[in-house]
């Protein structure tokens, strides 16, 4: 096998990412290194967490062959019921937590009725909980900011993982050097399963070189990032429930057997009931989840902020939609992964600040993303009819 | 009448890695009916979309010469100018605009890009006269059957100032009485003097229909017989496509006949958007272990609407009655409950309710029994990978990979990962509806060995199937089926055309004979 040949058939499962390597380093060279500073880094993973979060859930939405306009006014709507429940009512903060979420996914299942049971559109039931969450938002807190959540609230978004002392030796974060080992380890275990078990069973694998290149270059970037990372303060809280979601729903769309049934839905709702998955079922569960996973979203917001405001949230919901699809889901349905949607909301995510760095102005940046956007999905759409 | 209208010379079509299209010659005679018979995949539909524009002049080699001049097509605009049009498989119908505009759908009755609405209706009219179709010609294209819908498609084609017809598979989704209806317009035109191709599997109306023949195999043509002078067989037709004897259509089976299975009695459904109308009515009829039984039925008497009903509820309103499966009364709520209680149901449309197209093989072949293939609820890819491989050598899939995209396999192969996927869930009551539709006949032959097989299992096994030489040829019993009624039960050695005929068209009354 060709290392040309390996490129072209792998283009899509690999194309985002060399994307958003080449994006990364056309900014660092841009920012004359700025880019990948520590400070910026941690900033990074900051100021995208919450888009990353709602791309996982919407990701899912788009498998399952509807789509969720309401993101952004529900991250707003939870943001300001946390801010009555913790700050005019002092409810302790883990509770007040709780409740969010499962309002979230009462939210949720609203949505899931109307478009499950109620065969109503997605587009037009989430459209509609769009201006019903943004207005409820407006109602709740009267047209005015509320501030401040406490302090343990607030670690969500600005806290970071505590360090082991490691008798003072060093001024980097060890815990989280440490942490990039472990992952490194873990990586290369998994991968080696794998490729035993697909040799097993006769599958196609990479050439044993380019195997190792690839481990190289896995283990590379892992630890060339915790390494950033620990220079500054280490692993930022988010960064943890950011990884445990990632981890959580890619087995769950992989391996489980309600994964399975969500690409089955979008793929072919008529199919997928015929031969016995409860598709109505699956599209309401996958709208509670978005709905949760919205709630968490705005609470991360909300933390971040340390304000919930009235318009908190607003287009959220496009730059999900733009992860998902930038990240190869489709339109249509029954065709998606949660890494590509997280990926895609990193492309988003590092432009975003790249520009900031570099000085183009908050219109221009908003331009060229829908330009990025258009080529992204043009470029995906053309390599499939290529492949053809 | 030998003139030539059409000639194909030395066509070459090459798509990546495969030549679709070797050296083909086609010859078709002023005011004949030319029928195009091969295998799926031999190179039928390559060849009319060469001849229609539709892969333009300059993608194939070769020569194409239409009343004595050589074309270039660009496009299908051209080729329509000629006086060429193609009717293709899939209707092409916009359900939601009426007859009229589709007839006229971009070719539309206007001046200066305004329509002329009296002129679209009138002339609509005079077209659907020439096909025999009484219908409104404002009627909407979805409240109209496929067999009126494929005579909408013929007036379309006639409003092109038709020289040289061409229908693929023009019967493809009809029923017998619908079918016969076509041919017989057919040759009611031939004598107005068109001449028609038609692209075909099934050869008794190819026999009936056309006057000369060509056959297609693995993109070569291999000959032209001439159906009205020699006397030209099934038999001989088939050898030719397959290249080979086909000794029997039917693969041979000593029935090995248990005890009752499965039985359903007086089952009632409504229809779903007219409750209170009834689609089936007080339908009685069971199975044996082992045994292979048939339905028979004109379309519309309700063959589809019985099996989906008792599948799980998935079709119809006040749905009502028993069924009983070895001895017990069951309650059968959803799909679900329909493949856990044993149930599988094989549907007519594998691509809209059979496969989920954008997924491999494996995937669907694992999709209703993914519960036996996982641990608590996570899947087990390996067992997965490996059950499918098991059907794919057992069934003949003939795929490079099982990560092959299902939508990218012939009929005939994405027929055998649905009936994979079914053989997986291990059911004993297997219901086949149409399982050979659009299948050519070596996939064919393949299918009922494995029909034939789940049977010497010990599973029971309805088919319901618009091919009456299918049925006798596989059922051991065979009911027929009219408006919704079950109206005659016929043993195999007792069965024959005729006698499904006159018990498919019996109306009325609540006969249950028993010949």
């Amino acid at each position: 096998m060709k290392l040309a040949d390996l490129l072209k058939n792998n283009m899509r499962q690999y194309g985002m990412i060399v994307a958003l390597m080449f994006i990364v380093l056309l900014f660092s060279i841009l920012s004359d290194g700025i880019l990948l500073r520590p400070l910026n880094v941690t900033n990074l993973i900051l100021q995208n967490s919450y888009i990353l979060v709602l791309a996982i859930g919407m990701v899912m939405v788009i498998i399952a062959g509807h789509i969720d306009l309401s993101v952004g006014s529900v991250c707003a709507f939870v943001g300001a019921i946390a801010a009555i429940l913790m700050i005019d009512l002092q409810i302790p903060t883990g509770v007040a937590i709780v409740l969010c979420l499962v309002l979230g996914a009462i939210i949720g299942a609203w949505h899931g009725f109307f478009i499950a049971y109620m065969k109503m559109p997605s587009f037009i039931v989430t459209l509609a909980g769009m201006l019903l969450f943004r207005g409820l938002t407006m109602v709740v807190l009267g047209g005015q900011s509320k501030s401040p959540y406490p302090d343990e609230f607030r670690l969500i978004s600005s806290g970071f993982l505590p360090d082991i002392p490691f008798f003072g030796f060093t001024s980097y974060h060890v815990l989280t050097l440490l942490v990039g080992v472990i992952l490194s380890l873990l990586v290369i275990f998994s991968e080696l399963k794998s490729r035993r078990a697909e040799l097993k069973h006769d599958f196609t694998v990479l050439p044993k070189g380019y195997f190792i290149a690839k481990l190289v270059t896995m283990v590379a970037v892992i630890n060339v990032f915790t390494f950033v990372l620990a220079s500054y303060r280490g692993i930022p809280n988010i960064l943890v429930i950011l990884f445990v979601l990632i981890v959580l729903f890619t087995f769950i769309m992989n391996k489980t057997v309600i994964g399975r049934h969500i690409y089955a839905t979008g793929g072919n709702q008529k199919a997928a009931e015929l031969s016995g998955v409860k598709t109505k079922r699956v599209t309401f569960m996958v709208f509670v989840n978005m709905g949760v996973l919205s709630a968490l979203a705005g609470l991360i917001y909300a933390a971040r902020l340390n304000a919930a405001t009235p318009r908190a949230g607003t287009m959220f919901e496009l730059d999900a939609i733009a992860a998902a699809f930038i990240g190869g889901a489709s339109m249509a349905g029954g065709v998606g992964t949660i890494i590509g949607a997280v990926v895609g909301g990193l492309v988003m995510g590092v432009m975003n600040n790249g520009m900031s760095l570099i000085g183009v102005t908050i219109d221009w940046q908003q331009a060229i993303k829908g330009l990025v956007l258009l080529a992204a999905v043009g470029f995906d759409i053309y390599n499939r009819n290529k492949s053809k | 009448m030998s003139d030539i209208i059409l000639e194909m010379r030395n066509i070459t079509k090459t798509f990546p890695g495969v030549k679709a299209l070797d050296n083909v010659n086609f010859q078709v005679e002023q005011g004949e009916i030319h029928a195009l018979v091969g295998e799926n995949g031999a190179g039928k539909s390559t060849l009319m979309k060469v001849l229609s524009g539709v892969y333009p002049f300059g993608t194939y080699e070769g020569d194409i010469l239409f009343e004595g001049d050589v074309c270039h097509f660009k496009d299908i605009n051209e080729s329509e100018e000629k006086g060429i049009v193609i009717i293709h498989q899939e209707l092409a119908l916009i359900p939601e605009l009426s007859i009229a505009e589709n007839i006229f759908l971009g070719n539309e009755q206007s001046q200066k890009g305004i329509i002329n609405w009296n002129s679209t209706i009138i002339e609509a009219t005079k077209l659907l006269k020439k096909v025999g179709l009484a219908d409104s010609p404002r009627t909407l294209a979805m409240d109209i059957g496929v067999g009126k819908q494929q005579l909408v498609e013929i007036a379309k084609a006639l409003s092109k100032k038709v020289k040289l017809l061409i229908l693929d598979e023009p019967t493809a989704a009809l029923n017998e009485e619908d079918s016969q209806n076509l041919l017989n317009l057919l040759l009611e035109f031939k004598k107005q003097g068109m001449t028609s191709i038609i692209i075909s599997h099934k050869l008794n109306e190819v026999s009936y229909v056309a006057d000369n023949l060509t056959i297609l195999r693995d993109g070569k043509s291999i000959e032209t017989l001439s159906l009205k002078k020699d006397n030209v067989s099934e038999d001989r037709i088939i050898k030719g496509m397959v290249g080979r004897d086909l000794e029997n259509r039917f693969p041979p089976r000593e029935p090995d006949i248990g005890e009752v299975a499965f039985e359903i009695k007086n089952w009632n459904v409504d229809d779903p958007l007219h409750a209170g109308r009834k689609l089936i009515s007080n339908v009685n009829f069971e199975l044996r272990k082992g045994e292979i039984v048939g339905i028979a039925g004109l379309m519309g008497a309700g063959r589809t609407e019985l099996a989906m009903s008792i599948f799980g509820k998935s079709y119809g309103k006040n749905i009502s009655g028993q069924i009983i499966k070895d001895g017990k009364e069951i309650q059968i709520n959803n799909i679900k409950d329909a493949i856990d209680k044993g149930l599988a149901y094989v549907t007519e449309d594998r691509k809209t309710y059979g496969l989920i197209l954008i997924d491999d093989i494996k995937r669907n072949i694992s999709l209703t029994s993914l519960e036996k293939i996982s641990k608590r609820s996570i899947i087990d890819k390996h067992r997965e990978v490996k059950e499918a491989e098991d059907f794919r050598k057992k069934m003949n899939i003939r795929t490079p990979s099982l990560t092959q995209k299902t939508g990218n396999l012939s009929g005939g192969n994405q027929q055998k990962v649905v009936l994979s996927k079914w053989m997986l869930s291990e059911p004993d009551i297997l219901i086949l509806d149409e399982p050979t539709r659009g299948i050519d006949v070596g996939a064919k032959y393949e299918i009922y060995n494995v029909i034939n097989q789940m049977a010497a299992e010990g599973k029971a096994v309805l088919v319901i199937s618009s091919e009456l030489p299918e049925l006798l040829g596989l059922c051991d019993r065979i009911y027929a089926l009219s408006e919704g009624q079950i109206t005659g039960e016929v043993a195999r050695e007792e069965a024959n055309q005729e006698t499904l005929m006159k018990y498919m068209t019996r109306t009325g009354g609540n006969g249950h004979e028993t010949s």
